[in-house]
């Protein structure tokens, strides 16, 4: 007499809606879909910038379109979404021990949200912005 | 000890993640500002040409958008699979060609400037 097989359920499309830590994980991989579409839109601005400076005019003129501030409004909560995330899970990938005792996971991730704040501070002081 | 391709893979991957969480939300926010009609200065021709011109300019455009085009295509397979999208070979080598090839044109483009 055999046993019955063990079946484990696990429908491909939809297993996310189960449980909201699935959600959670998923809607950080979506942060990827902006992104990469972003580093597309990162290319072809190198590429006006070297056919010269009326095309590079162009390419702004065509950032200011609706369709492009909407994509790059998903894109900034996308980026940020996938920083925050990823500088919270940096105290869980990279523990700290100094001598005997680990270093407190918040000073390693409220490390990298300093340094993130910083960097861009001085990034948007070079690029004129303030 | 066994060989693995996973660490070409996984090391860009990694690098990748942390110039996105790092370099990228402010990328997005300064052409965002330019979207809503307030240019900043350095994305003026003449400055940002100037930037792109010189060599350490070419290797941070190049780095940002070299390592964030590979660590999204990585991502994008993992995200198509989670998504139900199980032809993870056609997946992956397209996602991985289109990293390639951005990267390699964000090169020519900026070896011309």
């Amino acid at each position: 007499m055999s046993r019955k097989p063990l079946v484990r359920e696990c429908p491909p499309t939809t297993w996310y809606f189960r449980q909201p830590r699935y959600l959670r994980y998923m809607s950080r991989e979506i942060t990827s879909i902006f992104v990469g579409a972003y580093c597309v839109l990162l290319v072809v601005g190198l590429q006006r910038l070297a056919a010269g400076p009326a095309a590079w005019e162009g390419f702004l003129l065509a950032l200011r379109s609706p369709a492009s501030i909407v994509f790059q409004f998903l894109c900034l909560i996308a980026a940020v979404y996938h920083a925050a995330t990823w500088f919270n899970a940096t105290q869980k990938a990279m523990p700290l021990q100094i001598g005997e005792d680990f270093v407190p996971g918040n000073v390693i991730s409220g490390a990298h949200y300093a340094v993130w704040i910083l960097l861009s501070l001085v990034v948007m002081f070079f690029a004129g912005v303030f | 000890m066994a060989k693995s391709h996973k660490p070409v893979v996984w090391f860009p991957f990694a690098a990748g993640g942390t110039v996105i969480a790092f370099c990228i939300p402010v990328i997005v926010l300064l052409t965002f500002l330019a979207a809503l009609g307030h240019v900043p200065a350095g994305l003026s021709y003449e400055k940002l040409h100037a930037f792109a011109a010189g060599g350490i300019g070419k290797l941070v455009l190049f780095g940002v958008i070299a390592l964030s085009a590979w660590s999204s295509a990585h991502r994008l397979r993992c995200t198509c699979y989670d998504f139900g999208l199980r032809a993870d070979t056609l997946v992956a080598t397209v996602l991985y060609v289109a990293a390639i090839v951005g990267s390699i044109a964000a090169a020519l483009f900026l070896l011309r400037i």
